[in-house]
């Protein structure tokens, strides 16, 4: 019989060369991944969302020969923040684990490059969401993460379709219309003066506007579409501290007439706070994606029936909207990155999203502009296309607090509520404006501590 | 009882008397049998109480990206920031003002509940300790919706009684009240037990010797309580002031340190520069910057306890 033998150098020389194959091959599709998979997954407060997502796993698993589980993991308390935390310091955990919006950054050094992945979405959906860009690419240009479908969201208007009517003589569903069919002069009207004069008169009326201007992500998000809209950058790409400026200063002066007209609880508002304040009955417009609207439809219908989503007030450098963008990343100590990069292009794919989309009601908005035909936005109701202007449709342009800083510059700007503190000082606090402009540079130079 | 085994035993009947070894003699020993006993706990300790507490150190003395050592470098840095030092003064605030409260309800309630007849008195006892067997992030919780910014509960007690709407949450000060509220709440019945245990070891003799020699009620608790009581008081606020200082699940619920970051305490301030901000050394060396000043009012108390224990 004859037998094979391998002599020790010819071992290490093929062990050597299958190293080097699998250290710098490239992300290649392929249709047998096999082994195992884990990921850790945002739990959705969309009941049924986490299914969806389970099944599209399983799919692809079975197709595979991959076994897949999923953790789902709370944001509530940030416990999502510190398993990735803690993942990332010990340098094991989940293969694929799912990013809020900063945590790519915080997180870059230890995850894989997925270039590859975003090509191939890219090549056949066309471009990504600049913002989605900025929040994950690292220094030298590389994708930490890809941009996923669930829990990605905007955070535009909600507002009351009948008091709007009754208090301002105002028809949102005429300025944003259930279609492609907007006036633009109409569109041109909505900005932040409009916003101003029509708030005033539904605090008068009973129905405050609910803005929150707590230290969680509702109110850091419209805070940085306001300043944004108004010109105010705080810090710029070239490290320079710019926040004591005209802009920021004319931001803060709109923000203390518009607190004026809230009210007094929305310094301790989280995010739930706007939500309920819209539900109860008792708000005519936050700044919010549709869980509001769709918790109004199980709990106080005829509230739901009056809800309208809609873009954001325009300001004197443009209309912007907050993004709130979630990643998928693979650790760069995943067990099995081939499979990951290969399941994470599968879930993201069109004919996946569109079931996330559905799955969540409307709530998770994809990267993608070509994915914003999707049906759901066009047939949730009551009152039919109440979501419909959910992904930006006009001039809106997505943003997010502290951009256009550098990424770790730009996080610590968003999670120290830099914006929001500023406002409740003078607002709140009766703080001079200068004194909180000269605190809040303070601050930047803080940031950019390396 | 002998401890050790007779040799015959483990020789054999009629086996020469074999001389033990080393290792048996160390393990047949008091103090090596206590060791292992206490070895997991010991483990227990060094894994996740000394190991996290020498890598936070090592933690604090990096840069942003963990790639450079900076020294005493954040330390410094955190001395030149307005936010810090307002963390420091609610921190001291906070700790101070909730350790005090503590310390007076607990020995008031201590004596009325020692005063009580001795059949009711575990029903009282037990009780008053309920809010400290509540996990404390849940009693919190439940605490929010008493307190909650729009729908709370106390405020709509008010309001059926024409009471004023109180902004629990939304006001700085009222906030900072709620947050030594909440702390207080949780933590008064552990210096209630605590005390109570204190004051059934005073000897009655004295109490009887101090009425002989006129002492009324409030001379018998200056001259004969306190002072018996002194090294269980020093413990308990020393205690209770290091778990006060690293509180975080309060804070976290009810406010998030807001408004207007005026009810941050180092806790809360370190997990928002370290896990959601990324920068895990700044956040460790706001955790550990009270670690100094602790440590050395700890060494202090409690050469103070053991002096005194000497003495009595």
């Amino acid at each position: 019989m004859k037998t094979n033998t391998v002599s020790r150098r010819k071992f290490l020389k093929r062990a050597a060369l299958a190293t080097t194959a699998a250290v710098a091959a490239p992300y290649m599709r392929t249709s047998y991944s096999a082994g195992k998979l884990t990921l850790g997954c945002w739990d959705h407060w969309v009941p049924g969302a986490n299914d969806t997502l389970t099944a599209i796993v399983n799919e692809w698993g079975a197709k595979n020969h991959v076994e897949c589980h999923i953790d789902y993991i709370t944001s509530v308390g940030d416990k999502d923040l510190l398993t990735a935390s803690a993942e990332a310091e010990a340098k094991t955990g989940h293969d694929i684990m799912q990013h809020r919006a900063w945590q790519v950054q915080v997180h870059r050094d230890v995850l894989e490059p997925v270039d590859d992945v975003i090509n191939a979405l890219v090549k056949d959906h066309g471009p990504i969401a600049t913002i989605s860009e900025y929040l994950a690419k690292d220094r030298h240009g590389k994708w930490k993460g890809v941009p996923t479908v669930v829990g990605s969201q905007v955070k535009p208007c909600c507002s009351r379709i009948d008091l709007y009517k009754q208090y301002c003589g105002v028809d949102v569903t005429k300025i944003f219309p259930f279609g492609d069919n907007r006036d633009q002069a109409l569109v041109d009207s909505w900005n932040w003066d409009l916003y101003l004069s029509t708030a005033e008169k539904l605090f008068k009326g009973g129905f405050p506007v609910g803005l929150p201007m707590g230290q969680t992500s509702d109110a850091i998000d419209w805070v940085g579409a306001l300043f944004r809209s108004y010109g105010a950058v705080f810090v710029d790409e070239k490290d320079n501290v710019t926040v004591d400026s005209a802009e920021t200063r004319a931001a803060l002066e709109y923000a203390q007439k518009i607190m004026k007209f809230n009210p007094p609880d929305v310094y301790a508002w989280d995010d739930a706070g706007n939500n309920k304040w819209l539900i109860s009955g008792k708000g005519s417009s936050i700044m919010n994606p549709p869980s509001a609207w769709a918790v109004a439809k199980r709990d106080n219908i005829k509230v739901a029936e009056q809800c309208w989503t809609h873009d954001m007030p325009r300001g004197p450098k443009g209309r912007f909207a907050p993004y709130l963008p979630f990643y998928y990343g693979v650790w760069t100590f995943a067990q099995n990155k081939a499979a990951a990069m290969d399941l994470i292009h599968y879930i993201v794919d069109k004919p996946q999203a569109k079931r996330q989309v559905a799955a969540s009601v409307g709530y998770d908005l994809p990267a993608f502009k070509s994915y914003y035909d999707f049906d759901t936005w066009k047939t949730v109701e009551p009152p039919k296309g109440t979501v419909y202007n959910y992904p930006p449709r006009g001039d809106e342009e997505l943003s997010i607090t502290g951009y256009p800083a550098r990424a770790d510059v730009a996080a610590q700007i968003y999670n120290q509520s830099l914006q929001t503190v500023m406002i409740g000082k003078v607002a709140q606090g009766g703080e001079k404006i200068d004194d909180v402009v000269k605190w809040a540079k303070n601050e930047c130079e803080g940031y950019l501590r390396s | 009882m002998s401890e050790t085994i007779p040799r015959t035993l483990i020789a054999g009947k009629g086996a020469a008397p074999a001389r033990p070894g080393s290792l048996y003699r160390l393990s047949r020993q008091r103090s090596t049998i206590a060791f292992l006993f206490a070895l997991p706990l010991l483990v227990v300790v060094g894994g996740l109480i000394v190991y996290p507490g020498i890598y936070a150190m090592y933690l604090s003395t990096l840069n942003r990206t963990q790639t450079r050592f900076l020294g005493l470098g954040n330390y410094t840095f955190l001395l030149s920031r307005d936010t810090f030092w307002a963390v420091v003064e609610q921190s001291v605030i906070f700790a101070g003002t909730a350790v005090l409260l503590k310390a007076l309800i607990g020995i008031v309630t201590a004596h009325l509940v020692n005063n009580l007849p001795s059949k009711g008195q575990r029903k009282w006892r037990g009780m008053l300790l309920i809010p400290w067997v509540i996990p404390l992030s849940l009693s919190t919780l439940g605490w929010f919706w008493l307190l909650d910014p729009t729908y709370s509960a106390f405020n709509w007690f008010f309001a059926r009684i024409g009471g004023p709407h109180i902004p629990w949450l939304s006001d700085p000060m009222w906030a900072r009240f709620c947050t030594i509220l909440v702390n207080v709440w949780f933590g008064a019945p552990f210096f209630l037990i605590m005390y109570l245990a204190a004051l059934k070891s005073v000897p009655q003799q004295l109490y009887e010797a101090a009425a002989i020699d006129g002492a009324n009620a409030w001379q018998k608790l200056i001259h004969v309580t306190l002072p018996m009581m002194r090294n269980i008081i020093s413990i308990t606020v020393l205690y209770s002031l290091i778990v006060t200082f690293a509180n975080y699940d309060i804070v976290r619920v009810l406010t998030s340190g807001g408004p207007r970051n005026k009810t941050h305490v180092f806790a809360t301030w370190a997990f928002q520069l370290g896990i959601a901000s990324g920068d895990i050394p700044l956040g460790a060396s706001v955790s550990l910057f009270m670690f100094p000043i602790l440590g050395i009012s700890a060494i202090f108390i409690l050469r103070g306890v053991r002096r005194r224990g000497k003495e009595i």
